[in-house]
């Protein structure tokens, strides 16, 4: 193990550890923990201009209810919600299909479709944009939900492919070898025999990509004008505007975009850092 | 009797079956691959085309030739942007470094660690709206916990992300924060697999600390510090969103990044070809790091099924 375990280490280094740990944590989290005392602040402290000091009282629940009421936040969550889960579920549909399709043939092109979809991945959003904007705008679904359900789609696909596609050349190659001897069919095969056992990686796919897409700012910002189908992330800059000296109110809001991927990640923690780190045995 | 009653039902069936390992991969890739290259493929080609036009979004398209590219070697933005782009790239690279050291830091078996290393990793999976939004309002020069924790010690803060020479590194603190979390997962699991006894047999040898790290362990954690340079690199050069959310660029474009002063041109100046232009400069550095990730892909698919 490396480094050394801290338990062979003399009791004061030991000590100093175990004291280090919380408080490097409570410094790396400053941020958020900011955030969570200021969501709970009265108005009359921010008034008085007591940003940062011991609250005088806690007002958690007139800031969160003030947010629902004067912010159609609750719809800004909604709308995330209506856009991520077909997002995530068309995604993975796709990329079961196409990694099996990678991972369990050899055919000419095979590395060059690879290569194209993990190339993809890394492009830059921009020179996507004033293309992408016009197909929806040509395909009639600007400014609905469609169009950033479907671009995110499309463009996840390519990371999930390259997991996938990893994911099953892991497989026990023999399950599909002695299938095919038996006569079953390709298909078959596919849903009977891959699907069950990729189940794992749909896991932690489905928690990652959660997060992506509903942490996404930039596709609604381009994709989408009206406000009653934006999601939380562009809410929030609206809520920015409205709250313009309520921070505590601000502080609210951000913590209700913040939390469904944050309740998805310590649910599912394992997942979601499998679903990081496969790149990392990979590359 | 049933190859009299359809005949022409069995060569067709034959052929698919006799090519079935050929055709169903295609079956299977085409839906993929077809949204694939509607929504990504064509479009990267489709702005490449642009650059060369000079055209308003609506109305009529002019080609123009190199002239966007020219204009764009001509405009001190541009400039700036992609000096602030190299900012983010150099100072982004501390994310692996610092991301190495809290992996190594925490990488021990007592009591809680495992809700301790959740945590840490936290600021990757919140917005980068809400991080945005928080640093925004450490920095604030009035009632920012930056300027709080100063005034008492007598020391005034400049306002960051209102100051021309303070604004980039003022965003570029705030991305670290998320991205140094990322690099550090990666180097967790990658510690989780180096060799035991690789360490124990050095440490027997008398290498210790620094030595035992760089000697030893790095290089068993190569593909993680592949990754995170990849990631990192990536990240820097698509930084937008904090751009959009703390400055906007400003002031003066002193924080102006490519991706954003691409978004500018294209959605409040009306410059489409130009923001393609823009756009297809970024493409063609960040191709660097997609040619490097894809050489190493293939160099290790070799030899695999």
């Amino acid at each position: 193990m490396f480094p050394r375990p801290i338990q062979e280490a003399s009791a004061s280094r030991q000590l100093l550890y175990k004291i280090g740990l919380p408080i490097s944590l409570v410094i790396w989290l400053l941020p958020m923990i900011a955030i969570i005392a200021t969501a709970g602040r009265s108005l009359s402290d921010i008034n008085y201009g007591n940003y940062w000091g011991i609250p005088s009282e806690w007002a958690f629940v007139d800031n969160f209810s003030a947010v629902f009421n004067s912010s159609p936040i609750l719809w800004y969550l909604v709308n995330s919600v209506i856009i991520t889960v077909p997002a995530i579920i068309g995604t993975l549909f796709l990329s079961t299909l196409a990694g099996a399709g990678l991972a369990l043939y050899k055919f000419k092109g095979h590395f060059v479709i690879f290569a194209i979809f993990i190339a993809g991945n890394f492009v830059p959003y921009q020179i996507l944009m004033i293309p992408v904007r016009h197909l929806t705008v040509n395909l009639g679904i600007y400014d609905t939900y469609w169009a950033v359900i479907l671009f995110q789609m499309a463009f996840q696909t390519g990371f999930c492919t390259f997991f996938m596609r990893n994911f099953i050349a892991e497989l026990p190659f023999e399950l599909v070898e002695s299938a095919r001897s038996e006569g079953v069919s390709e298909w078959k095969i596919l849903i009977h025999i891959i699907v069950p056992l990729v189940r794992p990686a749909l896991a932690a796919l489905a928690v990652l990509e959660f997060t992506f897409v509903w942490n996404d700012f930039f596709w609604p910002l381009i994709l989408i004008q009206s406000d009653e189908i934006r999601p939380i992330t562009l809410g929030l800059t609206t809520l920015k505007g409205q709250y313009i000296s309520s921070f505590n109110l601000l502080a609210a809001g951000s913590l209700i975009a913040a939390l469904p991927p944050v309740m998805m990640f310590f649910a599912m923690q394992r997942h979601f850092i499998a679903g990081l780190t496969l790149g990392a045995s990979k590359g | 009797m049933t190859d009299i009653a359809f005949p022409a039902a069995r060569p067709r069936n034959s052929f698919f079956r006799r090519n079935r390992l050929v055709i169903m991969p295609l079956l299977f890739i085409a839906p993929a691959f077809g949204m694939f290259s509607l929504f990504v493929i064509y479009p990267i080609a489709q702005s490449i085309a642009l650059s060369f036009i000079e055209w308003q979004g609506i109305g009529p398209k002019k080609w123009i030739g190199f002239q966007n590219y020219i204009m764009l070697f001509n405009d001190p933005v541009f400039w700036k942007s992609l000096v602030n782009n190299i900012y983010w790239l150099v100072l982004f690279l501390l994310a692996p470094v610092i991301g190495l050291f809290v992996a190594l830091y925490l990488n021990q078996k007592v009591f809680g660690i495992r809700l301790i290393k959740s945590l840490f990793f936290f600021p990757f999976v919140v917005s980068q709206v809400v991080v945005g939004l928080v640093f925004t309002w450490f920095y604030d020069p009035a009632f920012g916990l930056i300027a709080t924790i100063l005034k008492p010690l007598g020391l005034q803060l400049p306002s960051i992300l209102a100051s021309e020479d303070w604004a980039t590194f003022g965003v570029i603190t705030a991305g670290l924060w998320p991205q140094t979390a990322y690099c550090m997962i990666l180097y967790l699991t990658g510690l989780n697999s180096v060799n035991p006894e690789m360490v124990e047999a050095a440490r027997l040898d008398g290498a210790k600390g620094w030595n035992l790290l760089v000697k030893i362990v790095l290089p068993q954690l190569r593909a993680a510090t592949f990754i995170a340079i990849v990631v990192t690199v990536i990240g820097a050069l698509r930084s937008f969103d904090l751009v959009a959310i703390m400055t906007e660029g400003g002031p003066y474009n002193s924080s102006n990044v490519l991706a954003f002063y691409m978004y500018d041109n294209a959605i409040f100046r009306y410059r489409v070809g130009y923001a393609a232009a823009i756009a297809t400069i970024l493409f063609l550095i960040m191709d660097i790091y997609i040619v490097w990730f894809l050489m190493r892909l293939l160099k290790n698919e070799k030899g695999t099924r």
